[in-house]
């Protein structure tokens, strides 16, 4: 599985996506809240098939499987919180953990930090995970619950194919599209929709997760999940050498910047969050596709998150972490801790 | 079968860590767990089998996966 990301991210870019960013599930909900609008960074507008895909290829292999279990009610308005802040944090090291990944498996030195950051933040949920906290329980939720985000990821796409880009427009119709940037790189749409629905199947298959991957490995010594990282990164690497996209270094990577400490912290936090809401953000997005709704409020979280990065000038750039970038870091820790602190359940129904 | 561990509605890693936690605290050489995910039943199985223990069955019970598990003879 992580064999297929890994190369199907590094052919993806080296069809257009941008650098060392094949796939990257935070960066591309952040390029679709550019492409409504709820941000205006002019650089990173675009509203991007694979995260469609995913969630709908999800939902194609919940469906073929008997695993389509609409769900939800496990503390939404804690989860909205943790994608916001899963996303502030990821977007202070530019990327999530797959484009971590990616970036060590193009030779960007700085993931290194990042991915220190993140097994960091996700050894700090596993504290929290065995003091016992917990978002408690879900219910089981009527049909229509489960296809609510599949269907605003299916309209979204629609509307891509009634107003596609135009070259050198920054609007069609509704949908913001970037000139320049990261946000004006993108590999074929067909390509990506299939490479998009190709992955979700058969992630919601294999249960692939980048978090689950290291916490698994933390709290009970599993190599199952993390089997698949590894995956990710060898196969990204060598398809990356074939293609010719392998540089490594620290300086001039790729959307990516040289500020360690904040590359760092900034996956703590996004680590922390993601290990707190029991997926990363790829995760989240199959899990969606699933029918769980909870997983669904997280994404929401992540898109509403990516908007106040841009508009409160908290993301990173090349040039380095945003004006704020810092400060949000730190509150984001803290808010954090509060939740991994406070979010506990009575051992109701457990060991008796 | 004395002992159940309910983790139905429980996100990984809960379940797991619920099943894991009642096997070390546990005299019992049985035991019953219920979770309603496919993802959490194969996490579960995966888990007690590293610790040797045993699933002797998996019954489907509407929404419901019922694992019987049994710690292996020495």
């Amino acid at each position: 599985m992580g064999a297929v990301i890994g190369a199907g991210a590094a052919m993806l870019q080296y069809l257009g996506n941008p650098g060392n960013m094949g796939i990257c599930v935070a960066c591309f909900e952040r390029d679709i809240a550019g492409a409504v609008g709820f941000h205006r960074a002019a650089v990173v507008q675009y509203m991007r098939p694979e995260i469609i895909g995913f969630v709908l290829g999800s939902l194609a292999a919940a469906l073929a499987f008997r695993e389509f279990r609409p769900r939800g009610g496990s503390a939404p308005i804690v989860r909205f919180f943790l994608g916001v802040f899963a996303m502030i944090g990821a977007l202070v090291f530019l990327g999530c953990p797959w484009r971590a990944m990616l970036r060590l498996a193009g030779g960007d030195g700085n993931a290194i930090l990042g991915l220190i950051g993140l097994i960091a933040g996700i050894w700090i949920g596993t504290r929290f995970l065995k003091k016992g906290y917990s978002l408690g329980r879900t219910q089981k939720l009527a049909p229509g619950a489960g296809w609510v985000l599949p269907a605003v990821f299916a309209a979204l796409f629609v509307l891509m194919l009634i107003y596609p880009r135009a070259e050198g427009a920054e609007k069609t119709g509704i949908l913001f599209y970037s000139v320049k940037g990261p946000g004006a790189m993108y590999a074929p749409l067909a390509v990506s929709v299939i490479a998009g629905l190709v992955i979700g199947f058969i992630a919601q298959r294999s249960r692939f997760c980048t978090m689950g991957a290291f916490r698994d490995l933390i709290l009970f010594k599993q190599v199952h999940l993390f089997s698949g990282v590894v995956a990710l990164v060898i196969s990204a690497g060598l398809v990356n050498l074939i293609l010719g996209q392998f540089q490594p270094g620290f300086a001039g990577q790729p959307v990516a910047h040289t500020q360690h400490v904040w590359n760092a912290m900034g996956m703590v936090l996004a680590g922390l969050a993601f290990a707190l809401a029991g997926g990363c953000p790829g995760r989240q997005l199959f899990l969606s596709g699933e029918g769980d709704g909870d997983a669904a409020i997280f994404v929401l979280g992540m898109i509403v998150g990516a908007a106040v990065s841009h508009n409160f000038g908290l993301a990173s750039s090349p040039a380095g972490v945003g004006p704020h970038g810092i400060a949000a870091v730190v509150i984001g820790l803290a808010v954090c801790l509060v939740i991994g602190f406070t979010m506990k359940q009575p051992q109701t129904g457990g060991a008796r | 079968m004395s002992q159940t561990v309910d983790a139905r509605g429980l996100s990984c890693p809960q379940p797991v860590l619920m099943a894991l936690d009642a096997i070390k605290k546990s005299q019992e050489t049985e035991m019953e767990v219920f979770v309603d995910t496919e993802a959490s039943r194969e996490n579960v199985s995966r888990a007690v089998e590293s610790q040797g223990w045993k699933v002797e069955s998996i019954a489907t019970e509407g929404e419901t996966f019922r694992l019987e598990i049994r710690k292996a003879a020495k």
